[in-house]
């Protein structure tokens, strides 16, 4: 779903111009507007505050009030989940995997696209195309295939049945978003280069890597929140609960202890905290990152 | 189609085309050695796994005895006459319909309503986008208790006076569908909003003044000026829902299971359920074909009718 677009977001845009009214609709905007957008802001936080702040009552207080708040403040559910280790076994495994399908991504798909971008031969296009149509699988279709070839390989419970995958997958939008990045950088400083005695790989490695800094960081966030997220290839490709990712985890454990609500609530307020955190510092790269992509 | 052209190059004589003196044998190496570990990891698992789907679905099979029950079309026959997958197919496309119908104008007004000068903009926007960054299991928990019930949502709308209309959110196959999507767009619906605001940057300020001197109201000049020049974004934002709607499988996994009494699933749910719960792998490979032949359908009429344009603008802009 964070497929192919192309729109140049400039990274750095945040003063926006308003296109809309002159200055004397302002005052009879200004009040509507600032209703609607406290309306929305509710609506968006509502559930993700619920749940904070669920995690600190107790399921019986839940029954009896839903909506108030907590009354004892009841640390248990939190210090339980963060002490029980599978938490944080699961976030290790989350963690290793997209560190994992971060390199393979970002490694692989570097290369190709200056392959595809920096050499003319024939067929560049039809591989490229090859690539683009990727972005068009959901992995829901392969799944049955994956899950029987990674079965012979066996590697069915391992961090590789998921992370493999995953990076194959992830590597459409990786190719489609550095390419163009890549055929920007300009043919002098590759003469130049090779003047100086650079090879290809020298000049890929030394100078155009460094250079295209900036997309390769937007597509290795890209490809580490999707697997972060990701939760199809890890449900059936991990059944081993100490292989789980903190998804599978979080799922799981919200089934296993449906009569316990305050504890799914902790556990699944103590999951999204990373990803929360990681969102807060890398804000701008991952919203330039998803706007800023690609096209088809 | 899927061979490097390595090959097909080395078939012609060295023909010094431009560039500099380099032997065609060693850029040929080169190349080679460049995409090779990309193409290997997307052929071993995305091609091939592919391939082997189509391969599969020739079979009636469950995965573990011999590969030898051939029975031609006949998993797709029964998979297009089968009522639940039917219903899965039309899932999908109410769950895109819905997409275009409400978050379209909804992201769009927001983008439009964020886009102006206000105190506490870059909050808003940080907010708005916070729930798209979550994983869609996380979503999905924590509005499966929100929904529960007796839980907060009805419990709200009782002390409000709505207690009437309280219902079994997810449980009445009548309303299931309706409730997920609620659920999805409160996810995605920052995507769509960030999406917008990206497109808005590229709007030229001077158009909108020059209409207003011109004496353009603030609606005339958002339907005239900004919705057009905003044309290439929605258009893109379209695919890319239209894609994800078909794509389907986490949230309403996790909610439902496709239930109750398959009102919610959706295709990639049903190939879930058929080859892995039922484990049948012949079928369910049948179904995802269909999933795939689908999607890349809708890619190409949608790419060739709706996205030419502005694709032909972008490569001018690339070589120009």
């Amino acid at each position: 779903m964070t497929a192919p677009v192309t729109l140049e977001l400039p990274p750095d845009a945040a003063p926006v111009t308003p296109v809309g009214p002159p200055r004397r609709r302002l005052s009879l905007g200004t009040p509507v507007t600032y209703v609607l957008a406290v309306v929305v802001s509710l609506f968006a936080l509502a559930p993700l505050v619920y749940v904070l702040i669920g995690g600190f009552r107790t399921t019986g207080q839940l029954a009896d009030r839903p909506l108030a708040l907590p009354g004892p403040w009841e640390w248990s559910n939190y210090t339980d989940v963060l002490a029980s280790g599978s938490f944080w076994r699961q976030a290790a495994n989350s963690l290793l995997i997209a560190a994992v399908v971060t390199g393979l991504v970002v490694f692989t798909g570097a290369l190709a696209a200056f392959a595809l971008s920096r050499y003319d031969f024939r067929g560049r296009e039809t591989i490229y195309n090859f690539f683009t149509i990727g972005l068009l699988f959901p992995a829901g279709v392969a799944i049955l295939p994956l899950y029987l070839l990674l079965r012979n390989m066996n590697m069915l419970d391992t961090p590789w049945a998921v992370a493999l995958p995953e990076a194959a997958f992830g590597l459409p939008v990786t190719i489609v978003i550095l390419r163009p990045f890549m055929r920007n950088i300009p043919g002098e400083l590759e003469d130049a280069a090779v003047i100086d005695g650079c090879s290809r790989f020298g000049f890929f490695w030394r100078i155009l890597l460094p250079l295209s800094g900036p997309a390769l960081i937007t597509v290795g966030i890209l490809a580490f929140v999707g697997s972060w997220n990701a939760y199809l290839l890890p449900f059936l490709l991990l059944s081993e609960p100490t292989q789980y990712t903190l998804p599978l985890g979080t799922a799981v454990f919200s089934s296993s202890y449906s009569s316990d609500t305050a504890k799914i609530l902790a556990f699944t307020a103590v999951s999204m905290v990373p990803a929360l955190v990681f969102f807060m510092l890398a804000q701008r790269r991952i919203i330039g990152g998803l706007t800023g992509a690609v096209k088809g | 189609m899927t061979s490097p052209s390595t090959t097909s190059t080395a078939s012609r004589p060295v023909s010094g085309r431009r560039g500099r003196p380099r032997s065609s044998v060693r850029k040929r190496v080169e190349i080679g050695l460049f995409l090779a570990p990309a193409i290997l990891l997307y052929l071993g698992f995305v091609v091939v796994p592919m391939l082997m789907a189509v391969f599969y679905s020739g079979f009636k099979w469950n995965g573990l005895e011999p590969l030898n029950n051939f029975v031609g079309l006949d998993n797709y026959q029964r998979a297009l006459s089968d009522p639940v997958f039917r219903g899965a197919i039309w899932h999908n496309l109410v769950f895109i319909l819905l997409s275009l119908v409400i978050q379209l104008p909804i992201g769009l007004g927001l983008a439009l309503l964020v886009n102006r000068k206000m105190r506490g903009r870059s909050a808003l926007r940080m907010i708005l986008f916070a729930p798209y960054v979550l994983s869609e299991v996380v979503t999905a928990v924590a509005w499966l208790l929100i929904l529960q019930p007796d839980g907060p949502v009805d419990v709200l709308m009782q002390k409000v006076g709505l207690g009437h209309y309280v219902q079994l959110w997810l449980a009445d196959g009548n309303l299931v569908l309706y409730t997920l999507f609620v659920v999805i767009t409160w996810k995605y619906i920052g995507f769509a909003i960030i999406l917008f605001l990206a497109g808005l940057q590229g709007v030229p300020r001077e158009l909108s003044e020059a209409a207003s001197i011109d004496g353009a109201g603030p609606w005339q000049v958002t339907r005239h000026i900004t919705l057009p020049l905003l044309g290439p974004t929605i258009r893109i934002w379209v695919f890319l829902s239209i894609i994800g709607s078909l794509q389907l499988f986490d949230l309403i996994w996790i909610m439902t299971l496709g239930g109750p009494a398959n009102a919610s699933n959706t295709m990639v749910t049903y190939i879930v359920q058929r080859g892995f719960q039922r484990s049948q792998f012949g079928y369910g490979s049948a179904v995802a074909v269909i999933l795939f032949v689908i999607s890349f359908a809708f890619a190409l009429v949608y790419q060739r009718f709706v996205l030419r344009r502005d694709t032909e603008g972008a490569t001018t802009r690339m070589v120009g």
